[in-house]
């Protein structure tokens, strides 16, 4: 039996989710490693200016590797209070 | 110590009378000041009249950084208890929003700690507001300082 390949759930929000037409997806972690190479792998697209990321419901930078079983999570600049 | 993040609208006068009848021991004869914040929706922004709002959130995540920066509003100041509610989902004009309420034996730390909770959670709790207006929705982009 192969080990099963890494992967992690993506999830996008706000104006981000209504542009790319959806709100979650799970990637396979095959030949990539970081957050802004999930990104682009996931998009095909340039990251927007000021997106922020969150993995497993903490900020977090673009460089962060992930492991197997993250949540990435990305969105807008946030608006509440 | 008490963090909601509710879709239920919410009346905050009401909500901060039973929060200090639902423990009187901890508030009476102690509490020296209370400060209090509440924002509410309003019907106009950057121009233009706004009919209703919908607040989306990141669930989880939401509860978590309220209670972090509730959590580093009481290691700097001496605090007795923060009452902190945040609605989302769809809202109209004249709604309370956010609830922010701090008290401690002594008013400095009451203001500073209730400024500081309701500027924290504004850059840092995933939430998002997104408007509609006679020309359609817009998501809110963030308004800088909001002073």
């Amino acid at each position: 039996m192969p080990t099963a390949m890494p992967r992690v759930t993506i999830r996008y929000f706000a104006s981000l989710r209504e542009r790319l037409g959806r709100a979650e997806e799970v990637l396979d972690l095959e030949g990539i490693r970081t957050v802004a190479e999930v990104w682009a792998r996931a998009t095909g697209e340039p990251l927007p200016a000021n997106t922020l990321v969150a993995v497993n419901l903490e900020y977090a930078d673009f460089s962060q590797p992930l492991r197997d079983g993250d949540e990435v999570a990305f969105f807008p600049p946030v608006t509440g209070g | 110590m008490t963090v909601l993040v509710q879709e239920t609208a919410f009346d905050p006068w009401e909500a901060l009378a039973s929060y200090e009848r639902s423990a009187p021991e901890r508030f009476a004869g102690k509490t020296g000041g209370a400060a209090v914040f509440v924002g509410s929706m309003r019907d106009f922004n950057q121009g233009q009249t706004v009919r209703a709002m919908t607040l989306e959130h990141y669930p989880g995540m939401t509860v978590k950084y309220l209670e972090k920066v509730e959590a580093e509003a009481r290691a700097r100041w001496p605090l007795l208890d923060c009452l902190v509610i945040h609605r989302y989902g769809p809202l109209q004009p004249g709604d309370p929003i956010v609830l922010v309420a701090a008290w401690a034996a002594h008013r400095d730390a009451a203001f500073s700690a209730c400024r500081y909770i309701i500027d924290e959670l504004k850059t840092r709790a995933p939430f998002w507001k997104q408007e509609q207006t006679a020309a359609g929705r817009r998501w809110v982009t963030p308004e800088g300082s909001g002073k």
